[in-house]
């Protein structure tokens, strides 16, 4: 048994996280949190050219040919830099085409999104009036008539910039939709992560092709698992900034981190954080080699994850006291990664039922 | 990544699997033997066959191997599913002494101490605690004199566990006129020494298990110390590192959750299974989120130290005591909920505590309240959360005399 990264994985961290960190700093991620139009398209390229965008293409089709468990480690170092790049719709439209595509469409679209020369995302979730889970196929209406689809979609991540959209249709199956063939009407919401922009995606005849295949569940396990793996990232980063927030701090004399109020709360900060990256690394292996595992550990791992997350980072706020409730605070951007990590793809509670269901509670 | 163990161990599995299968379970006079003495019938053979004890020296009565945990994981794994009585009745004296022995001890004291203690002979009790002195070891009072060719020890220890049973203890004991830990030794004292006197201490439960130990002029002969004089720290910390690795362990975890599966099935509630209630199931899959954290996780550290990789997950090790025992502090909070009006019952007090199954509303409120116990012992989680502040994410150290 070996429960550990291999050396190429270890090697592909390190890579990114040296890119992160040298060309992706915080000052860098503010630029692009206040800025009015979305991320820097030089930051893409740069992690284009690390090969970051054809992770899990096959081999043959000009990709890494690499599992989620390498596309999960991308997310951490992602999540842990809060890296302002439409990653995880581009990586999710993957999925979609590998587990679903035509060969006429892998043909057509993996190279050229392995490549970055195309980008692409995923359109899943409908605006829910009912209050219902806005991640729930049952309720979603987007259908296809004569070639041409018809329907509204909402928190779609960086709609703007992509070039291909996989659209989920009623009844829960995929279609492939080119944002520039007409009928993509693409209008910007004001999300609460503006590391990583939402848009509204309104489809009036658009254009559009079913995938082959049924994709949505694996979309759906890998998206948990990417999710979990950036919430992960970002919450380790929030741990760390607290403990040092703490240590510079004075107040009566002392660093506050002597005050074993705030210490014991740093603590238990980062028992909620750091077990829990075995949690994300299993659900990805098993999402990559033991498919009957795989549904189950994906829900557990994104709830109980985004979760802790969450939690978290309300406690990193606390640990900066006023200065961490201000714009200016950087815990505010790492803050809202989490919070998108945890409501994207549907709340800790949805998932929670699912693990509930699928054990045969 | 590999979660597989790979065929020399699923080899290893398959014999285990046998020999539990063989060697027990017991018949004729043997099945009418107590608890323990079954458990040093099947000791004794385990270790013979090589599945238990396997990395102590063939010297001090073990298997001479080298150290193996996927090895040890396997057989432990078969041996708790073949139900035998493989535990040891001493784990104090197992999993604590022994390794301290094999790395302080003298030949003389591992030949003489460590094969009693493997099969289950000979029982310890661990003497640190003071009334004045839990978490604050260093300012023991106890002392021990030397007097000719003996110790002669006074003083009082507290929160001693098996006591009344223990054939031996370890204990620090001040020898030295250097201040605190520099102060202390390490002694190896026989329980039925004239002086000692066992006081048991009723447990909130009404359950036995710590005692108080009194010493009144006890002498012990000067060999019976580990490593030298003022030395005691050192030598005691050794031990300390095992009790946290004691009880760090995740399968402990799984089969509590397990019960509290059960139990959230056998409970009604309005007419229906309680764990067909939608505020039950979240409850539950949220304490499955933390059981399965700690599941990998151990799994991880396993890798780790097979590879001897120890370094890459020492933050886990040391968060493992804590993680365990808010995650038993969980499942104990919701037992209490399902339990309902059941939770009016009085604990039902055997001194197995939580190693039993768990049935009965009595054996439940008992294990809610000793989920409480195991927060306290070896390492309270106050002082976890220090040293996880301290070593783990660099905060300064709390204000030290």
């Amino acid at each position: 048994m070996d429960f550990a990264l291999s050396e190429e994985q270890e090697l592909l961290q390190q890579t990114l996280r040296g890119f992160i960190e040298n060309e992706c700093p915080p000052s860098v991620v503010r630029e692009s949190f206040d800025a009015e139009a979305g991320p820097d398209p030089g930051l893409w390229k740069g992690l284009v050219e690390l090969g970051i965008a054809g992770l899990l293409v096959p081999e043959e089709r000009g990709g890494a040919g690499l599992g989620l468990l390498e596309a999960a480690l991308a997310a951490e170092e992602l999540g842990h830099g809060a890296v302002p790049a439409p990653f995880l719709g581009h990586a999710l439209a993957c999925v979609a085409l590998v587990a679903g595509g035509s060969d006429a469409q892998k043909r057509r679209w993996l190279p050229a999104l392995a490549s970055g020369e195309a980008v692409a995302s995923v359109a899943l979730a409908e605006p829910s009036p009912e209050g219902s889970d806005a991640w729930d196929p049952a309720h979603w209406r987007c259908r296809i008539e004569d070639g041409r689809l018809r329907g509204r979609k909402a928190w779609v991540p960086q709609a703007a910039g992509a070039d291909l959209l996989v659209v989920a249709l009623a009844g829960g199956r995929l279609a492939l939709a080119e944002t520039g063939a007409g009928g993509v009407g693409i209008a910007p919401l004001d999300g609460v992560d503006r590391t990583r922009r939402l848009d509204a995606v309104d489809l009036d005849a658009a254009p559009a092709e079913p995938l082959e295949g049924d994709a949505l569940p694996r979309v759906r396990d890998a998206g948990l698992v990417l999710l979990a793996a950036d919430a992960f990232g970002a919450a380790y980063r929030l741990v760390r900034m607290s403990a040092e927030y703490a240590q510079s701090r004075q107040q009566f004399g002392q660093p506050i981190a002597q005050f074993q109020g705030l210490k014991h709360q740093l603590a238990d900060m980062a028992l909620d954080v750091d077990p829990t990256r075995s949690l994300w690394w299993y659900a990805a292996h098993a999402f990559d080699h033991l498919p009957a595992e795989a549904e189950r550990a994906a829900a557990l791992a994104k709830a109980h994850i985004t979760d802790r997350a969450v939690q978290v980072a309300r406690g990193a706020v606390r640990a900066h006291g006023g200065l961490g409730f201000t714009w200016e605070c950087d815990v505010q951007i790492w803050f809202k990664r989490t919070l998108f990590d945890r409501a994207w793809l549907g709340t800790p509670e949805v998932h929670r039922e699912r693990a509930a269901a699928l054990g045969g509670w | 990544m590999d979660l597989r163990y790979g065929e020399a161990y699923d080899r290893l599995r398959e014999e285990v699997r046998d020999f539990a299968r063989r060697s027990w379970p017991p018949r004729g006079d043997e099945a009418r033997l107590d608890e323990r003495e079954q458990q040093i019938r099947f000791r004794r053979r385990a270790i013979e066959a090589g599945y238990l004890s396997r990395s102590v020296p063939a010297e001090c009565g073990g298997g001479g191997r080298a150290v193996d945990v996927l090895a040890e994981t396997v057989i432990r794994q078969e041996l708790i599913a073949a139900d035998v009585p493989w535990r040891s009745p001493s784990p104090q004296g197992t999993d604590m002494l022994v390794p301290t022995l094999l790395e302080e001890g003298t030949p003389e004291q591992c030949r003489r101490y460590i094969p009693p203690t493997l099969v289950g002979e000979m029982i310890w009790c661990q003497g640190y605690s003071e009334p004045g002195s839990g978490s604050d070891l260093g300012s023991l009072q106890s002392r021990a004199e030397l007097d000719g060719d003996h110790w002669v020890l006074n003083g009082q220890k507290i929160w001693t566990s098996s006591a009344r049973e223990a054939d031996m203890m370890f204990g620090l004991f001040r020898t030295e006129a250097e201040p605190r830990s520099r102060g202390l030794s390490y002694l190896l004292i026989d329980m039925r020494t004239p002086g000692i006197e066992v006081r048991p201490l009723t447990m909130m439960t009404g359950g036995i298990d710590f005692c108080e130990v009194w010493f009144d002029d006890v002498r012990i002969p000067a060999e019976s110390m580990v490593g030298r004089r003022g030395e005691g720290w050192k030598v005691s910390k050794a031990t300390l590192k095992h009790e946290r690795m004691l009880i760090g362990d995740a399968s402990y975890l799984e089969r509590a959750f397990e019960d509290l599966l059960r139990l959230a099935r056998e409970t009604r509630r309005d007419g229906r299974p309680a764990i067909e209630h939608a505020d039950v199931r979240q409850r539950l899959a949220e304490i499955e989120g933390f059981v399965a954290t700690q599941t990998w996780a151990s799994h991880r550290m396993l890798s780790a130290i097979a590879a001897d990789r120890d370094m890459t997950v020492i933050n886990e090790m040391m968060m493992a005591k804590l993680s365990l025992t808010n995650t038993m502090e969980r499942i104990a909070e919701l037992s209490l909920d399902l339990l309902a009006e059941g939770g009016l019952t009085a604990p039902t007090t055997d001194e197995g505590g939580m190693r039993q199954g768990w049935r009965t509303p009595g054996k439940w409120v008992s294990n809610y309240m000793m989920s409480l116990g195991l927060s306290i012992a070896g390492g309270t989680s106050n002082i976890q959360r220090n040293l996880i502040g301290e070593r783990i994410l660099g905060l300064p150290r709390d204000l030290r005399p």
